[in-house]
C-alpha cells in the first residue's frame, strides 16, 4: 500500500506541474541526474522541485539551443543526445549515434554540436537540424570539456587522460595545437575578449589559464581552501562572469566552491557547499549561483553577491550538469 | 610453488632523441616475464572450476602505451613496449643487457619476490629502473628494498592497514585469523599481525587450516570446529590459492563478516570501481583484453603511465633527469582513485588509495576518513618514512 501511494504521488506532482504555454522564460531550473537517469526540474523563484522525470541512461552535458527554446542532454549510455522543448521540457527529438556524448558546446550560429566522445577518445561535429557527424578528430583519451570562440573558428577540448587542451580549427575538423596543462584537465571559461583560456586541472588541485595567441600556459591558480591538503582538492567545473571580473571554481572533493578575481588572479573567498561539487550555472542576472553537488545529491544555492549560501535542495542520484531558463 | 613466472620488463628506449623538432623520438619501454610461471599457471579446483582469476599483466601495460598516442603526436613521441622472457632471473638479466644496449633504461617485470630480487641485485650498478607490477611482498619493500626497484603494486602491508582501518572504523575490534600453508598466506597473515597492532585490533588467535578431509585433522580442515571456541567480530582469512577460502563465508561457527582473501578484500584495484574517472579506464581495459581489470593489471598501467608522465614533464631523455622526476615530489600520477599518486622516497612505492570491496562493489576507499597522517594520509597505508624498513 505504501509502495502504491509512493508510486502514485510523483504522477500527481506531474499534473501539477504543466508548464505555461506563453513565451518568454519560464523560469524553470533543469538539473541533469547522472546515475538515476533523470532531470529534476526546479523553480528558480522559490527554488522548490516541481518535478523530475526519466530521461535518456546516464545524462550528464545539457546546454541551450541558440534561441534557449530547446535544450540538448547528452547521454552517455545510451549514445544519444535528446532535444528537450525548453517551456514544456517535451521531447523534441533524439540525435542517435553520438559514442558516449559527455560534454558539449554549440557554434554561435547554432548550428553545430562539438561533443566531446569520452570512450572514442574525439569530439564530433554534429548538425543539429539532420543529426549528421560531418566531422570527427581523434583526440587523447577522456576528451571532456568543450569550449567554441564567439566567431566559431576555434573548439577547445580538454584531454582528461592524455592531460593536454587541444586547440581545433572548426573550418578543417583539424588539430591547430596542443597544450600540455596540469593532470586531468576538465573544464573551461574563456574570458570575454578570449586572450585566456582558463582550464580546471582536477587532480594537479589547480587552474592553469592558457594565453590564446601563443597557446602556451601562462600561470595557475592552485586552490587551498582551510583545513584542506593540496591533493584533497580536486576542480572540475569553472565559470566566468559576463564581465570577465569573476571565475567560480567547484573543488570536488574540497566541497567547496572557489570565488577567484581574475585581474589579480587570487582567490577571495572559499564557499563551503555539498559533496563533491562539479556543475556550475550562474542565473542570468549574475545574483544566484547554483551548484551541482555529486556526492549528496543535492544542489546548493549561492547569493553570488554575498557570497553566502541560501539554501540546498535535493535532487537526483549524482547531479551533473545544470541549465536555467530566466 | 609459487617460485616465478614471467618477468615482464618495460624498458624505455630513449632511441634517436632528436633536437630537431620535426622528428619523432621513439621510446621503448621494456616488459619482462618469466615463461612458466606459476602464477599463472591455470589453477583448478575440483570440476575445473576457476578459483582466482590469474591473468598476466601484460593488457594493463599495452594499454597505457596505446593510451599515450596522442600525448605522442602533440610531443613528437612515440611510445612502445619490448618485451623479454625467460626462464629464470639469470635469463632476465640477459634480456636486461640486450635490452639496455638499444637503449631502454625502464624495464617493467612481471615475477615474483625470488626473482625480483634476484633481477635486482644482478642489475645493482646500472642506470635503469626496475618496475615491480605483480608481487607485493613486504620484504622487498623493507630489508630487501633496492635503490632501483620500484613498486607500483601495494604492498601487503598496505592492504592489511586498509583493512584494519575499516575494522576499527566498525569497531569491529576482534579478530580470528585462519592462515594456509603458502608463503603468501604466511606473509599476508603476518603483515595483518602488524596492521592489528599498530591500528589497536585484537587477534584472538591465529589457526592453521588445510586442505582436505581427514577426520584426524578436523581441528585444521572443519570451519565450523575452527571458529568455534571463544569469541570474535570477523574472521581474517590469508588463503592466497583461495580454494580454502571460498568455503569459509557462510560456514563460520558464529555468523561473522569474512576479511582477507575473500569476502572483504583489499587491492590496488577492482573492476566495479566507479569514481574518479573508473568506469572509462575499466572500459578501455575490458574492450582490449576481454576480461575486467585486476590490481596488477593496474600496476602496470601505473608503471608505464609513471615513465611517460616523467618524460613528458621533463621533455627529455637524460636517465637521471627523468628518474629524479619520477621518484621526486613534484609526481602527480592520476591512478583513477582521486588523489594524484607519487613515489615514496623511503622505499620506492607507489603511495595510492587502497580500494576494499566485496566481489561486487567497492565498500570503502582507504585511507578511510578520520585516519590521519602528519603530512600525506595515504601514508598511513604501508611502512611510513619513520618506519625505517628499507635503507637505500
Amino acid at each position: 500500500m505504501i509502495g502504491f501511494l509512493r508510486r502514485l504521488s510523483p504522477g500527481i506532482i506531474v499534473l501539477m506541474a504543466v508548464a505555461p504555454a506563453a513565451a518568454g522564460p519560464s523560469g524553470q531550473i533543469y538539473v541533469t541526474n547522472e546515475k538515476s537517469s533523470t532531470i529534476t526540474v526546479l523553480d528558480n523563484k522559490t527554488h522548490k522541485v516541481i518535478r523530475s522525470f526519466k530521461t535518456c541512461k546516464r545524462p550528464r552535458g545539457v546546454h541551450f539551443s541558440k534561441d534557449r527554446t530547446q535544450f540538448y542532454v547528452g547521454c552517455a549510455d545510451d549514445n544519444v543526445i535528446v532535444v528537450y522543448e525548453t517551456a514544456t521540457a517535451k521531447l523534441v527529438k533524439r540525435i542517435r549515434g553520438i559514442e558516449e556524448p559527455e560534454t558539449f558546446d554549440l557554434s554561435p550560429d547554432g548550428k553545430t554540436l562539438y561533443v566531446s566522445n569520452e570512450e572514442d577518445a574525439a569530439v564530433s561535429f554534429v548538425d543539429v537540424e539532420t543529426g549528421k557527424v560531418f566531422g570527427y578528430v581523434e583526440l587523447g583519451e577522456e576528451p571532456e570539456g568543450v569550449q567554441v570562440t564567439a566567431d566559431g573558428s576555434t573548439v577547445y577540448v580538454a584531454s582528461e587522460a592524455a592531460n593536454i587542451v587541444h586547440v581545433i580549427d572548426t573550418a578543417t575538423a583539424t588539430i591547430k595545437a596542443d597544450i600540455l596543462v596540469g593532470t586531468r584537465p576538465r573544464r573551461f571559461a574563456l574570458t570575454p575578449d578570449e586572450k585566456e583560456l582558463w582550464v580546471s586541472a582536477e587532480l594537479a588541485g589547480q587552474v592553469d589559464i592558457i594565453d590564446t595567441r601563443t597557446n602556451r600556459t601562462t600561470g595557475d591558480i592552485v586552490f587551498l581552501p582551510t583545513g584542506f591538503r593540496r591533493n584533497e582538492v580536486t576542480p572540475v567545473d569553472i565559470m566566468m562572469t559576463a564581465d570577465g571580473k569573476t571565475v567560480y571554481v567547484a573543488l570536488g572533493r574540497a566541497n567547496h566552491v572557489a570565488v577567484v578575481d581574475v585581474a589579480s588572479r587570487k582567490v577571495r573567498d572559499y564557499i563551503l557547499v555539498g559533496k563533491r561539487p562539479w556543475g556550475l550555472a550562474l542565473s542570468r542576472d549574475e545574483k544566484t549561483l547554483y551548484v551541482a553537488n555529486g556526492l549528496s545529491d543535492d544542489l546548493t544555492i549561492i547569493n553570488a553577491v554575498s557570497l553566502k549560501v541560501v539554501k540546498s535542495v535535493p535532487v537526483g542520484m549524482v547531479p551533473y550538469g545544470i541549465l536555467i531558463d530566466d | 610453488m609459487r617460485t616465478l613466472t614471467i618477468l615482464l620488463l618495460v624498458g624505455v628506449v630513449m632511441g634517436s632523441m632528436s633536437s630537431r623538432a620535426a622528428e619523432i623520438t621513439t621510446i621503448a619501454v621494456g616488459y619482462l616475464e618469466i615463461t612458466d610461471d606459476p602464477r599463472y599457471e591455470e589453477k583448478r579446483a575440483y570440476a575445473r572450476i576457476r578459483v582466482k582469476p590469474h591473468d598476466r599483466p601484460l593488457p594493463g601495460a599495452e594499454l597505457a602505451i596505446r593510451e599515450s598516442r596522442i600525448l605522442g603526436r602533440a610531443l613528437k613521441m612515440k611510445f612502445r613496449l619490448e618485451r623479454g622472457k625467460g626462464k629464470t632471473a639469470a635469463d632476465l638479466a640477459g634480456e636486461v643487457e640486450r635490452l639496455s644496449a638499444v637503449g631502454v633504461r625502464y624495464f617493467l617485470v612481471d615475477a615474483d619476490a625470488v626473482v625480483l630480487d634476484a633481477l635486482a641485485k644482478a642489475t645493482a650498478d646500472r642506470d635503469l629502473l626496475l618496475f615491480n607490477i605483480s608481487e607485493p611482498s613486504d620484504v622487498l619493500r623493507a630489508s630487501g628494498c633496492q635503490a632501483h626497484l620500484i613498486h607500483t603494486l601495494p604492498s601487503y602491508a598496505m592492504r592489511t592497514d586498509a583493512l584494519a582501518q575499516v575494522l576499527i572504523a566498525n569497531k569491529w575490534r576482534e579478530v580470528l585469523v585462519l592462515k594456509g600453508s603458502l608463503e603468501g598466506d604466511a606473509a599476508y597473515a603476518a603483515a595483518f599481525q602488524a596492521s592489528a597492532k599498530r591500528f589497536g585490533v585484537k587477534v584472538t588467535a591465529i589457526r592453521d587450516f588445510v586442505l582436505g578431509n581427514d577426520p584426524r585433522e578436523r581441528g585444521k580442515n572443519n570451519i565450523r570446529l575452527m571458529t568455534a571456541k571463544d569469541d570474535y567480530d570477523v574472521v581474517f582469512i590469508a588463503d592466497t590459492e583461495g580454494e580454502f577460502g571460498r568455503y569459509v563465508p557462510f560456514q563460520t561457527n558464529r555468523p561473522r563478516p569474512i576479511i582477507g582473501t575473500e569476502g572483504l578484500i583489499a587491492e590496488a584495484w577492482h573492476w566495479s570501481w566507479e569514481r574518479h574517472g573508473a568506469p572509462q579506464l575499466n572500459q578501455r581495459f575490458e574492450k582490449r583484453a576481454k576480461r575486467r581489470m585486476t590490481g596488477p593489471d593496474w600496476a602496470a598501467w601505473m608503471a608505464v603511465k609513471a615513465v611517460i608522465e616523467s618524460i613528458v614533464r621533463t621533455k627529455s631523455a637524460n636517465f637521471n633527469t627523468v628518474r629524479a622526476y619520477l621518484k621526486g615530489d613534484r609526481m602527480t600520477l592520476d591512478g583513477y582513485k582521486g588523489t594524484p599518486s607519487s613515489f615514496r622516497s623511503w622505499d620506492n612505492q607507489l603511495r595510492q588509495p587502497v580500494l576494499v570491496h566485496t566481489h561486487n562493489a567497492v565498500i570503502e576507499r582507504a585511507p578511510l576518513k578520520g585516519f590521519l597522517h602528519p603530512t600525506e594520509n595515504m601514508d598511513t597505508l604501508g611502512f611510513d618514512r619513520g618506519d625505517k624498513k628499507c635503507r637505500l
